[in-house]
């Protein structure tokens, strides 16, 4: 089967000027000023096809390309290089209820938006009445829409945008707003979608949502495809890209081409206060880290991986037998793993003045994706607590996750279906 | 991947009409009526409210014009004939003025939604057109009242008005397009209007300079689009025995030259609202 959308090679650069000129009159003054100006290339060479009745995700963060492809796509951009085919009628929907005029009733906007995505005008009339109903508007109709709530105007907006007979439908991030009960019922309308059969590319920052819809998916880094498959694999490889850097020096964003997406998560934020510390002297915790599955340190440890915890304690004096081991916090201080050589090793050494030694926890990640805070400490054998060295918040990491819950853990499980 | 087997059709990105003339048509139509409801919506006195502007203008002129300057004195029907033509400025007024800044009004709608970019300020002409529809019967009103006859010329309204619709059209598509770029559009053309409206018979009749400087008359009428115009409006509708367009523009060669001026701006104002349309989504 031919695919429902192909795009060759496309490209799209914007100008960047470095001094704009904005009125006539400068223009006039200073004839050369315009040449000066610079191009930011906001998609390079972007090829790919999606297959009909497909469910394409395009992820990427803020100002990799991703709303300048969509609306390349959606006929709002023209490119500079390059094609792209539509097999079929196509729908964009950047922003739900563009064009809604306040002023008038729900009908009448329905019937200018419907004319405005391409209907002809007995189509829309046709259709409104099934609209309202679909909205659960029938009681308001006639009220002018700015005296609707925020929920009953997204509640049309999506309404139009689901009756407006599209073979593809370009849909970017509309889900980002609407109550818990509304987002419900736009994931209900995803599901209908896919169901019955139609093309969509679907635009987003939530790769839950990726990996629940999307059939397969497209990572944007810069302008450039740089994953592309299977919803899942792209998933991982979206938050390696994202907190690869986040992990990395902070580095300044690159400009988002609208200004419109939402601001980079800030890691900064989740920074301890002021990390305290209880020693005695005898030893002391020099650095902690934690490895990925490879055993390379990393920031970042994708959930459902073998991972460990290590640190580094240099003795001064002569201590037998001390316990090793640390806590790991979450973000709401809640401590949701902990470890010791006191269950696992009666006896761990007896270590000299000048004795330096790594010990490493390794452990299973089933934690829920956040950021996660290692505390390790060395102790005395015996009873009570006598802290050789202890370091709050010593080390911290990230963990990757495409699911998103509610809770500290996100172990392994099954559920079984049994019809009773 | 080859390009052969690619299905469906080529995206060409944002064009002034679209594929569809009749989506363009029926979208501009739309919003039109949409904008034209808008003013009269919940205000019971909207009509009033309408009328209101034009006729201010002609209580002060008539006043300023009849008492204390003697201008429009011994002109057969002058109040009705400064009336329509502060009609029909109004029209131009309105159309423009809301027209230079439409295209960046619609930011949010250009932004994000694919549709034929001419449709906008076509709307807003079309728009202004049903106004000039509503204060024509104003006119009328006012002629009948005065005792103007009605002559078998007024036939000529379709195409002058056609005239006075392409004047305009040209106008609000060059500066709708070019004030995305630049904002000292605005100003300027609030200059422009201003000595439009100096520069054309409306309250001082055309004779008023034919007895003084006959050249200057023609030229004025030749030039100006919307004077040959405005003083077609009077020998048509209201004063045969008034000089048509191309009387007072010195010959039918004249005329000619005001209606190329006519086409030429219109042309002028397609051609350069087709080349930015493509690019105003990125430009705003």
């Amino acid at each position: 089967m031919p695919p429902a959308v192909s795009v060759q090679g496309l490209s799209k650069s914007f100008r960047v000027p470095s001094e704009q000129v904005h009125t006539l009159k400068e223009r006039v003054l200073h004839p050369l000023r315009a040449h000066r100006d610079e191009r930011f290339e906001a998609l390079r060479d972007v090829s790919f096809d999606v297959e009909p009745g497909e469910f394409f995700g395009i992820v990427g963060r803020n100002g990799s390309g991703k709303s300048t492809l969509l609306k390349c796509l959606a006929g709002i951009y023209r490119a500079d290089d390059g094609a792209a085919w539509i097999d079929g009628r196509l729908s964009a929907f950047i922003e739900l209820g563009v064009g809604f005029n306040m002023d008038l009733a729900a009908r009448d906007n329905i019937r200018i938006n419907a004319v405005m995505l391409g209907l002809s005008g007995r189509q829309a009339r046709g259709r409104e009445d099934e609209i309202i109903a679909f909205a659960g508007l029938e009681q308001f109709q006639d009220l002018k829409i700015k005296n609707y709530s925020s929920g009953m105007l997204v509640r049309l907006g999506f309404a139009i945008m689901a009756h407006v007979d599209a073979d593809v439908l370009l849909i970017d991030e509309v889900l980002a707003v609407g109550d818990a009960a509304f987002q419900q019922k736009c994931y209900d309308q995803f599901n209908r979608i896919r169901d019955e059969g139609r093309t969509v590319l679907f635009v987003t920052h939530d790769m839950g949502a990726v990996e629940r819809y999307c059939d397969r998916a497209m990572l944007l880094e810069k302008g450039e495809i740089v994953a592309m498959g299977k919803s899942h694999r792209v998933g991982q490889e979206y938050l390696r890209v994202n907190f690869a850097d986040l992990h990395a020096a902070p580095e300044e964003p690159p400009p988002s081409e609208d200004g419109e997406e939402e601001a980079p998560t800030d890691a900064s934020a989740d920074e301890p206060e002021e990390p305290s510390r209880l020693t005695d002297g005898r030893a002391e915790i020099v650095r902690a880290w934690f490895e990925d599955s490879d055993g390379s340190e990393s920031g970042a440890l994708p959930h459902g991986s073998r991972c460990a915890f290590a640190a580094v304690v240099r003795f001064n004096e002569q201590v037998e037998h001390p316990l090793f081991g640390f806590v790991l916090q979450n973000d709401r201080d809640q401590t949701v793993f902990a470890a010791s050589t006191a269950w696992t090793e009666e006896r761990s050494g007896v270590f000299g003045a000048g004795d330096e030694v790594t010990y490493r926890v390794r452990f299973e990640n089933v934690f829920s994706g956040g950021r996660y805070f290692a505390t390790p400490a060395v102790a005395h054998r015996g009873a009570g607590i006598a802290w050789i060295d202890r370091r709050e918040k010593f080390a911290s990491t990230l963990v990757t996750s495409t699911r998103s819950t509610d809770a500290a853990v996100d172990i392994p499980y099954e559920i079984d279906l049994v019809p009773a | 991947m080859t390009t052969t087997n690619a299905p469906g059709r080529p995206l060409s990105g944002p064009t002034a009409l679209g594929g569809d003339p009749r989506r363009f048509l029926r979208l501009t139509w739309t919003l039109a009526v949409t904008n034209f409801k808008l003013r009269f919506y919940g205000s019971a006195l909207g009509y009033l409210w309408q009328l209101m502007r034009p006729l201010l203008l002609f209580g002060v002129l008539y006043v300023v014009f009849t008492q204390f300057v003697r201008l429009g004195g011994d002109i057969h029907d002058y109040p009705v004939v400064l009336l329509t033509g502060i009609v029909l400025f109004t029209f131009i007024s309105e159309a423009t003025s809301t027209g230079v800044s439409s295209i960046v009004a619609n930011e949010a709608l250009i932004r994000k939604v694919e549709f034929p970019r001419m449709a906008i300020p076509c709307s807003v002409v079309l728009t202004a057109l049903f106004n000039l529809g509503l204060n024509m019967v104003a006119v009328v009103v006012f002629a009948v009242i005065s005792g103007v006859d009605l002559h078998s010329s007024i036939i000529q309204l379709p195409v002058i008005v056609g005239a006075l619709v392409a004047f305009v059209l040209g106008i609000v598509l060059f500066t709708s397009a070019m004030y995305v770029k630049y904002r000292d559009v605005q100003p300027i053309w609030d200059v422009i209007l201003q000595m439009l409206f100096y520069g054309t018979p409306v309250l001082y009749p055309i004779e008023v300079v034919q007895d003084d400087f006959p050249r200057a008359a023609e030229w004025i009428v030749t030039l100006n689009p919307f004077a040959a115009i405005v003083q077609q409006m009077r020998h048509a509708a209201i004063d045969p025995t008034a000089d048509s367009a191309a009387v007072a523009a010195g010959g039918w060669g004249h005329l000619a030259l005001t209606g190329l001026i006519t086409l030429a701006i219109l042309g002028g104002g397609l051609l350069v609202f087709r080349r930015r349309a493509p690019y105003v989504a990125e430009e705003l």
